[in-house]
């Protein structure tokens, strides 16, 4: 532990209003934390800057889930395994389940939730590319009230989002409109498991007459930010695959990303087996 | 007649197992003594430089603290392990990042980071090297001077004590050429170096902590403090594993902890965390090893020349040890008419690296079992059958000249791991499914040995003592120096004992390894406890016996002093109580020892490097299948055979689990593990970006045994610690060479190295993939 622990205050309030309101009166001084599992790891190593933390863990109006006839609305403090147990998502939405299963492991799986992993704003991490693929929606609460919006708006550059200092990611929502749908879903981590992932790909498609008439594609680890490969869809819109679109599948890909290197990974690899796995998907189709 | 279970081939609970599942075993940072202050350490931030000046940041309340500087040090600033080289804190020059310049020790634990923090040096860099080659060239001399510029050790090892006949190159019908190397690999022991030490004037130092070799510690204590022996002493607690990385390590830090106590006057523990434990302390050598070997056309080895170097690191640690078992296992279990090998440990400014399971054998065996099945390419036959032209076998000689008394089978071996992991229909199968999957399937092998016990003369000069005593209650207790580290090392001392004195196995005790009470067995390494140890125990305890034996049976008493064979052994353990009992109420005490004595025939010369390397060896054939994604270039292994002729099998769970964690850790060595040094800083110094295996990546493994009992060991034991870390690398990247066609001659071997290598164009200059071409480094000797 390279932190001195006696130098951190943190408050639990019993009730989503009552946080709000904390957040409200003093902005810029509480750190939201809930399941902590980013957050205990900067403490751990003596690089948790923020000494003032208010907690959402197991908030009930923030662990919930909601399943309406068109969507599915997830609280942000629902964890890993809370997803993972959901018949609905396991069933509808099993790319969410599926990246919910490779998180860590089992005890980060119990104790992560989903509101962390979207706000933490890692460009490497799971869920995102699954939330991108089904073009989710974000709502976030202040005391200033809520607002709605797609989760492709949500991040703005490394680690930045449109979050404001008093407002709280209150739920993602899932629509359901996925018959017909081919899914496909890869991570490509630095072993099979406890792994961050070098690349990732969640793609989802609907072909008719062996044409693609929908397609959306999420990816992890390619740019800044979780990215939907916008230029990469539209390039296979209305396209068969052949080999001709899928190469031009790839270069639009790899026209849109721009992998780094870093401890885990050279970009030169990132971008191949992005295009690699993009092409293992089209193969379905 | 008492009808004595067998023990000995069993596998009865651990001896520490109970405690150990309970949470009762209590390791360092589970204890706490009275008054006791916590210690960390001020470490250089640049590779090599020179200091000059150290300040203290006036935001940290100092006169709390204290700080211990090489001007604290009563003895010699060093840290004795072979070569007086390696300095205790850092004074004038740094040489590698890390390296320890100040102690500090404050009563509240965290308090210490912002102080270390709080401490500016600054310096003036010098130019620094990493590699073999920077090293090499000699453009800068960072260690000793002359011959010996950056070069910790060398050795000659000639067959016969003679060079290769240049006729043989000019005749042989091929020769082939190869370069290999291999990575640093992190011990990554579940528990941190960690120790806690106290001082006090008249009793001199204390050191208590996770370790394998107590009696280094007391060596290097004596050395720091200037103390005799008996002032220096050190206990080993519970220990969460070690794998070397506890062998040489625990003389620096339990050093640093006693400077504290003593300067301070408190206990002061010292445990490091898994980040300054990973960027700081030993890792295995990395190295480099070229091969030319002359071979006949009928696949005969006719000479090899072998030229092996390690990347030691700053300091000398162990280096010439390790560099000495790398190169008498660098020609692998092959009968070699002519060989000469040339090995040296040489300097880098990385932190120095030290002792890891293998110790040099599994850099020097990656490189000869990968060029092994590059010749059988060459001359056209498979590694089998190339192999089994060449293998040693009963009465023959090993390169060091030592002939093979004990029975050694590697053809039926190699018979047999073939067959049982179904390796030829494997073969045939994956070739005709390859073509046609973006999944390439491959199956390999290697064929080793390894030596057990210390390096030539090593044992001699140990000289291990192992006593036996009866508590109050005459039960037998062991006192032992040799360390339980996860291994099982309790345990198999215990079985030993019991069944030489006819005892259950949980009658027998085994003493805390304390310097205090038990005499010096020798390290805990090299393969050497359950053999040379093992060995001891059951002497020991059959001298127990002789001299229990006028209370345990009449018919031996009437005969006088019992001779080994004539042990009394039909008693029970009431009857062996109330001997004991007897014994203890008429003498006091009793206590038996026995001395390490070389048998009389292992002869080994330093100088001309030949003779009886080792005492025992064991033999292996381990086959490994894999899987190369071509979509995401992984390699992953999926099935591993391992088979070993290992002597006598003590205990096979635990001899199974040595096997199986063995393997374990040679999937990540060769696949995984790889240490990322940034200017001589380890960036990867944190267990998200160092990538271990995990359960998820390590493939269903299935140990097998021979048992050829050896004369040398305690019911015919030999060693089996540090086998199982040989053979994965090799084999897994020859089934990646089955499986891709591609031969890789380097390790860790990453999905970025194999993509790099498929995606090469033939443009860029590279060599061809096609299977057939064995690459340019062969050459067809013209006759
Ligand atoms: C050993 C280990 C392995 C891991 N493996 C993976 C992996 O494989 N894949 C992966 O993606 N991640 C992994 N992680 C990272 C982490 O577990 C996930 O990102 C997890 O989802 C974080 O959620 P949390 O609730 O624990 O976040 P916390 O640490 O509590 O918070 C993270 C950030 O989100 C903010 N925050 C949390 N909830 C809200 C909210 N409702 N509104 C506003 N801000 C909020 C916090 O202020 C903080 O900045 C791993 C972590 C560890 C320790």
């Amino acid at each position: 532990m390279r932190s001195n622990i006696t130098q951190y205050e943190l408050v639990a309030p019993k009730s989503l209003d009552a946080i709000l309101q904390i957040l409200a009166d003093s902005p810029d001084r509480y750190t939201p934390i809930a399941g902590g599992t980013e957050l205990m790891v900067a403490l751990g190593a003596g690089r948790l800057q923020q000494k003032k933390l208010i907690s959402l863990w197991n908030l009930g109006e923030l662990r919930f889930f909601e399943v309406t006839p068109d969507a599915v609305h997830i609280g942000a403090g629902a964890t890993f395994t809370d997803i993972r147990n959901h018949p609905v998502i396991t069933s509808e939405l099993s790319l969410l389940s599926q990246a919910a299963s490779w998180t860590g492991s089992i005890a980060n799986q119990n104790r992560g939730t989903l509101g962390g992993n979207i706000v933490n704003g890692s460009p490497a991490a799971d869920s995102p590319p699954a939330l991108l693929a089904y073009d989710a929606t974000v709502t976030l609460v202040s005391t200033r009230g809520s607002r709605t919006i797609p989760y492709r708006s949500f991040h703005l550059s490394y680690k930045k989002t449109v979050l404001a200092p008093d407002e709280l990611l209150h739920s993602i929502t899932l629509p359901r409109n996925l018959i017909g749908y081919k899914t496909y879903i890869r991570k490509v981590g630095t072993r099979n498991a406890q792994a961050i992932s070098k690349v990732a790909i969640a793609a989802i498609a609907r072909t008719k007459h062996g044409a693609i008439e929908s397609i959306r594609i999420g990816a992890a680890s390619l740019r800044e930010t979780p990215a939907r490969l916008i230029a990469t869809e539209q390039s296979l819109l209305n396209q068969t695959v052949t080999p001709a679109t899928i190469a031009a599948a790839r270069s639009a890909l790899l026209s849109e990303t721009l992998p780094i290197d870093d401890i885990r990974s050279t970009a030169k690899y990132r971008a191949a087996v992005a295009a690699n796995l993009l092409e293992e998907f089209l193969h379905t189709l | 007649m008492t009808s004595q279970p067998q023990i000995v081939g069993n596998s009865p609970i651990r001896k520490e197992g109970i405690a150990k599942v309970l949470g009762r075993a209590r390791y360092v940072d589970d204890i706490t003594l009275p008054g006791m202050w916590f210690g960390a350490t001020v470490r250089s931030s640049i590779p090599r430089g020179r200091i000059t000046s150290i300040a203290f940041d006036p935001s940290i309340p100092w006169h709390e603290y204290t700080i211990v500087s090489a001007a604290d040090i009563p003895g010699e600033n060093c840290i004795v392990h072979l070569t007086k080289d390696h300095p205790c804190l850092a004074v004038t020059h740094v040489n590698h990042c890390e390296e320890p310049i100040l102690l500090l020790a404050h009563p509240n634990r965290s308090a210490l980071p912002a102080a270390v923090a709080a401490v500016h040096i600054t310096y003036e860099e010098l130019p620094a090297i990493y590699s073999i080659e920077d090293s090499e060239k000699k453009e800068q001399i960072i260690w000793g001077e002359g011959e010996s510029a950056n070069t910790f050790k060398t050795y000659l090892m000639q067959k016969d004590q003679k060079p290769i006949p240049d006729e043989i190159w000019q005749t042989a019908d091929y020769i082939v050429e190869g370069e290999y190397r291999t990575g640093a690999q992190e011990q990554l022991y579940i528990e941190n170096n960690g120790v806690i030490a106290e001082y006090d004037a008249v009793k001199g130092v204390t050191v208590q902590g996770s370790m394998q070799c107590p009696y280094y510690l007391v060596h290097a204590l004596e050395l720091v403090f200037n103390l005799p022996a008996e002032k220096c002493r050190v206990i080993q607690t519970e220990t969460g594993g070690a794998f070397g990385g506890k062998e040489d390590f625990p003389s620096v830090i339990g050093s640093h902890a006693a400077l504290l106590a003593m300067k301070s006057g408190h206990p002061v523990k010292l445990c490091y965390d898994r980040a300054e434990d990973m960027a700081a302390t030993t890792k295995r050598h990395p190295s480099r090893t070229r091969h030319r070997t002359a071979v006949s056309k009928d696949g005969k080895l006719l000479a090899g020349e072998i030229d092996f170097a390690i990347d030691g690191g700053a300091y000398a640690t162990l280096s010439p040890v390790v560099l000495s078992r790398g190169t008498i296992h660098a020609p692998g279990p092959y009968h070699w008419p002519h060989l000469t090998v040339r090995a040296k440990a040489m300097t880098t400014n990385i932190p120095p690296h030290g002792a890891f399971r293998g110790f040099g054998a599994p850099q020097s065996i990656f490189a000869l079992e990968r060029h092994m099945d590059k010749i059988a390419k060459v001359v056209g036959l498979t590694p089998e059958e190339f192999r089994r032209r060449n293998f040693l076998a009963t009465g023959g000689h090993t390169a060091t000249g030592q002939l093979l008394k004990d029975p050694v089978d590697m053809q039926h071996l190699l018979t047999r791991a073939l067959e049982e992991s179904n390796y030829h229909a494997k073969r045939e199968q994956f070739d005709r499914d390859n073509p046609t999957s973006t999944i390439k399937r491959g199956i390999g092998f290697a064929t080793f040995f390894h030596g057990a016990g210390f390096t030539g003369s090593g044992e001699r000069r140990l000289n291990s003592l192992v006593e036996i005593e009866l508590t109050p209650e005459g039960q037998p207790r062991l006192l032992v120096s040799s360390t339980e580290f996860g291994q099982g090392t309790n345990t198999i001392l215990c079985q030993i004992a019991a069944q030489t004195l006819h005892l259950p196995y949980d009658q027998i005790l085994i003493a805390q390894p304390d310097t205090g009470h038990v005499p010096n067995s020798g390290p805990t390494v090299a393969s050497r406890t359950a053999m040379v140890v093992g060995k001891l125990v059951q002497r020991a305890a059959q001298s127990l016996l002789a001299t229990l034996a006028p209370l345990l049976s009449s018919r031996s008493a009437a005969e006088g002093p019992a001779v080994a064979s004539e042990l009394p052994h039909d008693y029970t353990p009431e009857d062996f109580r109330h001997a004991a009992l007897h014994y203890l109420a008429e003498h006091g005490s009793l206590k038996t020892e026995a001395r390490y004595q070389s048998p009389g025939d292992i002869f080994w010369d330093d100088e001309t490097y030949s003779g009886e390397a080792y005492p025992a060896y064991a033999w292996a054939v381990y086959v490994a299948e894999v899987a190369v994604d071509t979509t995401t270039y992984s390699a992953s292994v999926t099935n591993f055979y391992a088979l070993q002729e290992v002597g006598k099998v003590l205990h096979p769970i635990l001899a199974a689990g040595q096997i199986e964690g063995g393997v374990a850790q040679g999937i990540g060595y060769a696949l995984y593990e790889k240490c990322t040094w940034n200017n001589g800083h380890l960036a990867n110094n944190q267990m998200t970006n160092y990538i271990m295996p995990t359960s998820a990546d390590v493939p269903p493994i299935h140990v097998t045994f021979e048992e050829i009992p050896s004369p040398h060991g305690a019911f015919g034991a030999k060693g089996i610690g540090e086998l199982p870390m040989d053979g994965p690398a090799p084999a897994i990247l020859n089934a990646i060479e089955h499986a891709t066609g591609i031969a890789f001659t380097e390790i860790p071997l990453l999905p970025e190295d194999i993509f790099e290598r498929m995606t090469r164009t033939p443009e860029a200059g590279s060599e061809s993939l096609d299977t057939a071409v064995a690459g340019p480094i062969f050459s067809e000797a013209t006759a």
